[in-house]
């Protein structure tokens, strides 16, 4: 074998493994930087009123898309739902076709998917400009730990609102649905929440689907703040952190949606 | 923003949140019935309910009149006691005929209650006498099956 050839299997081998240590050194440093932010927890939670302003910011500035996008999808579900229950005479089965893929999946995910977009970008990017105006160089001077004072609260921002806007996403989905299912096409308002009701169960699917939502929250937070943290302090460096954010969160909510509901649902009809 | 505003919108927001997973939890998953109809209760004894499930339909002429609100097997009798109640305003005939019906084939599994002549009416707590139980699929292919061979075999 002519050594060109070798020398450039060789290079991509090295580039290959290069890939993988830089992205495994990644994630290692990220679950420090995990940790870091556990243990900020305590000095951070003395500052409440830091935490409370980040709620507002991730939680509170997110209601409305939440809102509307939650009533919305119910009244799809609810539409599309009923085209093809009634051709098997089963209309009446609305209200649990639409509260359990609501409670159990696409009420935190769907949520989830638009909280990494809509709060955990701007949390990035306000980390990420914050470090490149220096600003986070200049607290470290003041004795002021940034991980305590902007990174903590923004995360247990985060972590707080996730599940509240998942269950307001879930419930005015159930809505969207009752206003199409009842009030539009004429399905039975006792049918509608009696089946439900028996159905639905709470700590297999309301429980379930709460967990599913504290657990995107904390991925979500911890990918926003991380990037934010450790982006490169120039324009492109926080714009493209900002990307990494929502893509990242994206990914990893549909990861770990898949890796909590086969640990949640298997073998539950 | 001042402080005392933001928190105002803070505790709103989680009040709001909690109250979507009370929701959820009472309304949707019906974790506790809330909202209880006034009405009196039915019992009826069946050799069989089928796939009868707790609040499930009952229904009078077609119309939701109640909801089944107790299965239980009774260890005497060896049936199956089903404690339906009935909305308030709905009187029942003391000969009505209870019956485990299917609404369809995949459909819903309700009680029917088929009014009778009688002057006297059901009061709270009240054991229909006449009940028909559900038709398990299984036993009337079988039946058929069973009635076809004999039919041959009589020829």
């Amino acid at each position: 074998m002519p050594s060109a050839d070798l020398g450039a299997v060789a290079g991509s081998l090295r580039r290959l493994g290069g890939l993988v240590t830089d992205h495994l050194e990644r994630l290692g440093y990220s679950a420090r930087f995990f940790v870091a932010v556990v243990a900020n927890t305590p000095a951070a939670f003395r500052r409440l009123h830091l935490t409370l302003r980040e709620i507002y910011f991730s939680g509170v500035l997110s209601l409305v898309i939440i809102l509307i996008s939650g009533l919305f999808v119910g009244m799809v579900l609810a539409l599309q739902g009923f085209d093809v229950l009634q051709r098997y005479g089963a209309d009446q089965s609305l209200g649990v076709l639409v509260a359990l893929s609501l409670v159990r999946e696409l009420g935190p995910v769907v949520a989830g998917l638009l909280f990494a977009s809509r709060a955990g970008s701007a949390i990035t990017a306000e980390i990420g400009l914050m470090k490149a105006t220096e600003q986070l160089a200049a607290m470290e001077m003041m004795a002021v730990d940034p991980l305590a004072r902007v990174v903590t609260p923004r995360f247990w921002g985060g972590v707080i609102s996730m599940p509240l806007l998942a269950a307001l996403f879930s419930t005015l989905g159930v809505f969207g649905a009752y206003i199409v299912g009842v009030r539009l096409i004429g399905i039975d308002a006792g049918a509608f929440w009696g089946n439900m009701q028996s159905a639905v169960d709470f700590q297999k699917d309301v429980l379930n689907g709460v967990i599913k939502s504290v657990v995107f929250g904390v991925a979500v937070s911890l990918i926003a703040v991380f990037e934010g943290y450790n982006a490169k302090p120039t324009a492109e460096g926080v714009s493209s952190a900002t990307t990494r954010t929502v893509v990242l969160s994206s990914l990893a909510i549909l990861a770990l949606d898949f890796v909590l509901t086969v640990f949640m649902f298997r073998g539950v009809a | 923003m001042s402080r005392s505003m933001l928190d105002l919108w803070v505790g709103f927001f989680v009040a709001i949140g909690i109250a979507a997973i009370l929701f959820l939890a009472l309304k949707v998953g019906n974790l506790v019935s809330f909202g209880a109809t006034p009405g009196y209760r039915l019992e009826a004894a069946f050799d069989n309910i089928g796939g009868l499930k707790l609040r499930a339909p009952v229904k009078a002429a077609g119309v939701v009149v109640g909801r089944v609100e107790r299965i239980r097997f009774d260890t005497k009798t060896y049936q199956a006691v089903v404690t339906m109640k009935i909305d308030e305003g709905n009187k029942f005939t003391a000969d009505t005929i209870a019956s485990v019906l299917t609404s369809g084939l995949l459909g819903e599994v309700y009680v029917g209650l088929d009014v009778g002549g009688d002057t006297k009416m059901l009061d709270d707590g009240a054991r229909i006498g006449k009940t028909q139980s559900a038709v398990v699929l299984e036993k009337l292919i079988g039946q058929f099956l069973f009635d076809k061979a004999a039919a041959g075999a009589g020829k």
